[in-house]
């Protein structure tokens, strides 16, 4: 049901852990839905030069949090706020419907790591469009379908 | 080490198991050689008619049965919705409250959320830590219009093992039909219909080596119940359509011997579990056995890794050849994560954490070598990721 590319970026992430110094960081999601994501970001001047991630959740999780990190360095941080989780999608040449929302939750992460950035600054976090757990979509092999 | 990475062990047999090359071999004559419909007259569909009361007496041998209350069905959920509908609506003027358990099957499950639609009332009764059902619970639940009780004989995901002559008695005091899912059972729990107070049973058998698309449902003698399927005169007029011939003997094959040597089978398969059990909870930290410690299964081992997510467990483990299953949402499709495991008081995350192993017949010492030796890194690589792993539950990395 995954794309070879969400395999192999969910097998071989890139990007993954903590940045000590951090200038932003997002956390998104939690437990009960089954996906957790945070990202960390280092800016400076007005560019992302590093970001990482920390992924609790299934492999279109993993793997979008991997995707996104890659997309993201190096990019304005107005670019990055616009980055759309369309784009984590067709780096990855396709999620299942029922796993897009780990993209969107990817996008979210990157917003509210820029939010944190702009509060940490003194300045007013954006306005992001709101993450909900799961979206009623689901996030396979299941014993429900013994 | 390339021959390993593609090496396949085969754990989930709770959701099938692999058809066994005698049982094939006894199927095969009924495709082309004795294809005859078993309800002609003629001598050519003698053979057919044969195989399949030859299949019947094996299946009633097997449960303590009589041949004539055994009826084949097209598998597991036809004949949990042939007995839940058809003893409630059967006994509908007597009552209309069924008495069943949160932990089980959907065939069973959404089979009584139907009848509620239809305005039946239906009580789900709660489990213990390790998903047993108090047979007590069953007693206090039953009211005047109680016409049936559904538990199951053996959980599907967790293994538990079910007190399942307690309950029966239990209903039988209070003249309540019982009715027993026992599709995980088979092969692995000794059944006697008599001694166990059961009046339904429900049993599939592509879970013993058997085909699928094949079933049979125990009525005992006398029980009032609507037919499902209409039609057609077969099984003496409570389940029409022509008989799945083929899958019929292959399931009569398939129980006798499943049900041969249930304690060899169990002593063996249950040292397998045992030592993968042993293996995985003393190298990885912060994991858990769900069900029952004792009451359980022989070959199955559930498990919750904290701080994981079960769906990626299983596409590391696929990646190395390793078939499991989990009880994540994320591998389902829906919101929630197993009612089961949510059942015995689990939380979401150590739901979306689970990995189900289930041994059979094929595994090999070999494969719970292998087995120790993968999951461990796997779980540790997706730690690594997570960041609700604390320090001292990180595993570490081998080269």
């Amino acid at each position: 049901m995954y794309t070879e590319k969400v395999i192999a970026e969910f097998t071989n992430p890139e990007n993954v852990g903590e940045i000590a110094d951090a200038d932003g960081v997002g956390e998104v999601g939690s437990p009960a839905c089954g996906d957790i994501m945070k990202i960390y970001l280092k800016i400076e001047g007005d560019k992302i030069t590093d970001a990482r991630f920390q992924t609790f959740g299934c492999a279109a999780a993993i793997a979008s949090s991997s995707m996104t990190t890659r997309m993201i360095r190096g990019m304005p941080l107005s670019e990055a706020w616009e980055f759309s989780n369309a784009d984590v999608v067709d780096a990855l040449g396709g999620l299942p419907p029922a796993k897009v929302h780990c993209s969107v939750l990817a996008r979210d992460a990157v917003r509210a790591a820029i939010n944190d950035y702009r509060t940490r600054r003194g300045l007013e976090p954006r306005e992001t469009g709101s993450s909900r757990c799961c979206d009623g979509a689901g996030c396979g092999s299941k014993p429900e379908n013994d | 080490m390339n021959d390993q990475d593609q090496r396949p062990v085969y754990m989930d047999h709770a959701a099938t198991t692999f058809m066994k090359p005698e049982i094939l071999a006894a199927m095969a004559p009924y495709f082309s050689r004795y294809f005859g419909n078993p309800s002609s007259l003629y001598r050519f569909a003698r053979e057919s008619r044969k195989g399949v009361e030859g299949a019947r007496e094996a299946v009633g041998a097997a449960l303590g049965a009589s041949t004539d209350e055994i009826f084949f069905t097209a598998g597991g959920s036809e004949a949990d919705n042939w007995a839940i509908k058809g003893a409630a609506l059967a006994n509908r003027e007597r009552g209309d409250h069924i008495v069943t358990s949160a932990i089980e099957h959907h065939a069973v499950l959404h089979t009584c959320e139907w009848l509620e639609k239809q305005g039946f009332s239906v009580t789900y009764l709660p489990v213990d830590e390790f998903g047993r059902v108090d047979p007590g619970d069953v007693g206090e639940a039953i009211t005047d219009r109680t016409t049936l009780v559904s538990v199951m004989t053996a959980n599907n995901e967790i293994g538990t093992i079910q007190p399942v002559a307690e309950i029966g008695k239990v209903a039988h005091d209070h003249g309540v039909l019982f009715h027993t899912d026992a599709v995980q059972a088979v092969g692995a729990v000794p059944i006697d219909v008599e001694r166990m107070g059961i009046d339904l049973l429900s049993l599939s058998g592509h879970k013993f080596y058997g085909p699928k698309g094949t079933g049979a449902l125990y009525i005992r003698r006398g029980t009032r119940i609507e037919n499902l399927i209409h039609g057609g005169g077969q099984e003496r007029g409570r389940r029409a359509g022509t008989e799945n011939v083929p899958g019929i003997v292959g399931l009569g094959r398939a129980i006798e011997l499943a049900t041969a040597d249930i304690e060899g089978h169990n002593r063996r398969i249950a040292a397998m579990r045992d030592r993968l059990v042993r293996g995985i909870l003393g190298s990885i930290p912060d994991a858990r056995l769900n069900g029952h410690p004792t009451e359980r299964l022989v070959n199955n081992a559930s498990f919750s890794f904290r701080y994981v997510e079960g769906e990626s467990i299983l596409l590391l483990l696929d990646a190395r050849g390793i078939c499991a299953s989990t009880g994540s949402a994320c591998s389902s499709g829906s919101l929630e994560p197993s009612h089961v495991l949510l059942a015995t008081g689990l939380s979401h995350e150590e739901a979306h954490g689970s990995l189900r192993l289930t041994l059979g017949d094929a595994n090999t010492a070999e494969d719970i070598d292998y087995v120790l030796e993968i999951l461990p890194d796997a779980i540790g690589r997706l730690r690594r990721i997570s960041p609700l792993t604390p320090a001292h539950a990180r595993i570490p990395e081998v080269d």
